[in-house]
């Protein structure tokens, strides 16, 4: 009994259904190949070119990456600075998301798509800008120039996520609650935002995961004194042999995996789905 | 002599005006409701009966005019400094809180304390009903229970006045007439002053004290239920209200209105129009008789008796009772 038969499965498909679930596994392939390679090379004990597959399996590097002070320094900072720059964006464009959600204002479209300007253009010539911009207000090479540069990128998704979630609560709802004697300011804590947490978390995800992976701008900004992962990563790869090199991504994408999951499995497709939704 | 004690009106509207920029809207509102009154503003959409609730409620600002309520000017105070409640018809209660957070709101501001707050609410679901709800989700609850809910809501902060913006008109027929009793019942007991908005004349009708008819922003007519059905003012307020029959007559100049119950029907003899049955619909305890005559369809309603004789393309006289004229337009 032939358990796999090609030719048997290609008239139980049909022809169309076959050459998609072809294209389909290549694109598997493409896209988690890459991956499974890292995996592997991070868990290798020692890796030599030519052979592909490393010989031996070990944690060795994951011990040697995390006992190099600059590296670790460098995933501290990188979290601290996501962490930092989520805080100060919500500070900041949520009021403006809620406003655009609620109120209309002259050239308020305009404003709404200006928020998308920074990431309508090629990074370097912005950052290039930002650069002369820098050392003439002195923010060269600081910690708030770098902050900066994190907020620019993420702005985007602290006002359009937040606006979206924002005009989903019906109006009424706040209504009510200042029929019941509360202030704007304690309707927006007790009732709105409460309501609108989905897409503010997303948005915070969103701008979060952004931050960490932050590496033109950065190496432009905050080099020599802030150096944050993918910053490091670029002398790592020379410095270091693969397989630390590898560790070192994996560290780099396991917040990410770890959060999207964890969103997933906490709010479902659908509370998602609605968070992106704008009236 | 016995001096009678005037009582001041519990609400009063003077020359309230708010305009919107297509026209609709209401100018020199001036209206007062009497203390443990339930008063309608009946009307279709767009009659601005919703902007006048919401300029009471303060949920809207008015170009000109004055909101009294109990003596005090309150039309520029905002929303949570009025002692106005508002009901409406949907999207009242908070979704992510418990009934029991939902009716603690309010009594959490004013900061009353957590015994007080427990006694209060189970008074509250008691009243409407809905005893022992404490625990659930609004998504939990039915259209019915939600509005229960948010009438026990708006009651438990003791309001001056209650606004209710069209609040059962999401629910079923038969869900509509229970609440509609339970209102009345409610609003008898603690005799508490209802403004309530609607476009159904029936639901106004049922539970009003007193009704205002509305269209394009002008009072049509204002009276008690009884008042407007047997004696519209005009045009608009005999069509709106119930069913009415209008016709043209050589001898009046005008239009004659009649009710169908006002309209008598005999096998033959002389009356005010001859014709013949088109249909006979049985609507429980009378019928709807429609009648093809020399003066148009004629709507009568009948006792299920005096239809006995009757069938579709028998000739008949109708004969009418009382009538109302209104110049043709």
């Amino acid at each position: 009994m032939k358990l796999i038969n090609f030719k048997g499965f290609y008239h139980a498909l049909g022809k169309k259904k076959f050459l998609e679930f072809i294209l389909f596994s290549f694109f598997l392939f493409f896209f988690f190949g890459p991956l499974m390679n890292l995996v592997m090379l991070a868990f290798g004990d020692s890796y030599m070119y030519p052979t592909f597959i490393p010989s031996t399996f070990s944690l060795k590097w994951w011990g040697f990456v995390l006992s190099q002070k600059n590296l670790v320094g460098s995933i501290v900072l990188s979290f601290i600075v996501a962490i930092t720059t989520t805080v100060v964006s919500m500070l900041i464009c949520l009021p403006a998301a809620y406003a655009f959600a609620r109120y209309e204002f002259p050239l308020k479209k305009m404003f709404l798509f200006s928020f998308l300007l920074t990431n309508a253009f090629p990074k370097m010539g912005l950052y290039v800008t930002i650069g002369i911009l820098f050392y003439k207000l002195h923010l060269m090479g600081t910690f708030a120039g770098v902050i900066i540069i994190h907020l620019i990128n993420t702005m985007m998704y602290m006002t359009w996520i937040p606006a979206g979630a924002f005009s989903n609560v019906h109006q009424q709802q706040e209504e009510a609650a200042r029929d019941m004697g509360a202030s704007p300011l304690q309707t927006f804590f007790h009732v709105t935002l409460p309501m609108a947490m989905p897409g503010i978390l997303v948005a915070g995800i969103f701008t979060f995961l952004s931050s960490m992976e932050e590496a033109q701008g950065t190496l432009l900004v905050g080099v020599p004194n802030y150096k944050t992962i993918p910053v490091v990563m670029y002398s790592v790869i020379f410095d270091y042999p693969a397989t630390a090199g590898a560790v070192f991504s994996i560290i780099l994408i396991l917040p990410t995996i770890i959060l999207l999951l964890l969103l997933r499995k906490s709010m479902g497709t659908n509370a998602l789905a609605k968070s992106f939704k704008m009236k | 002599m016995v001096e009678t004690y005037r009582q001041e009106p519990k609400l009063i509207l003077k020359d309230l005006t708010k305009k919107y920029k297509n026209g609709d809207g209401v100018e020199n509102i001036n209206f007062e409701v009497r203390e443990g009154e339930l008063v309608t503003m009946l009307g279709p959409s767009g009659c601005g009966k919703t902007t006048i609730l919401r300029t009471i409620g303060g949920f809207l600002e008015p170009d000109a005019g004055e909101v009294i309520l109990d003596g005090v000017n309150i039309e520029k105070l905002p929303p949570e400094k009025r002692p106005t409640a508002m009901v409406f018809q949907s999207y009242n209660l908070w979704p992510h809180m418990t009934v029991f957070d939902n009716l603690a709101f309010g009594l959490k501001i004013r900061k009353t304390p957590q015994q007080l707050i427990k006694e209060e609410i189970s008074k509250a679901l008691k009243l409407v009903r809905m005893e022992g709800a404490e625990q659930k989700y609004p998504a939990q609850l039915s259209g019915g229970q939600q509005q229960r809910v948010a009438i026990a809501r708006s009651l438990l902060l003791k309001p001056s006045l209650l606004l209710m913006d069209e609040p059962f008109s999401a629910l079923d027929a038969k869900i509509r007439s229970q609440m509609r009793e339970e209102l009345k019942k409610i609003q008898r007991e603690l005799n508490i002053t209802v403004v309530f908005v609607t476009h159904d004349q029936e639901e106004a009708m049922s539970i009003s004290h007193r009704i205002i008819v509305m269209s394009k922003g002008i009072f049509e007519q204002v009276g008690t239920p009884a008042e407007i059905y047997d004696h519209p003012r005009t045009r608009f307020v005999a069509d709106f209200i119930g069913d009415m029959n209008f016709m043209e007559s050589d001898e009046i100049d005008g239009v004659m209105a009649v009710r169908p119950e006002d309209i008598y029907v005999a096998k033959e003899g002389d009356g005010f129009a001859k014709g013949r049955i088109q249909t006979i619909m049985v609507l429980g305890h009378f019928i709807e008789m429609n009648v093809q005559s020399d003066k148009g369809m004629i709507k009568a309603f009948l006792p299920r008796e005096q239809a006995l004789g009757f069938d579709t393309g028998d000739k008949v006289t109708l004969t009418i009772n009382k009538h109302c004229t209104f110049p043709k337009d």
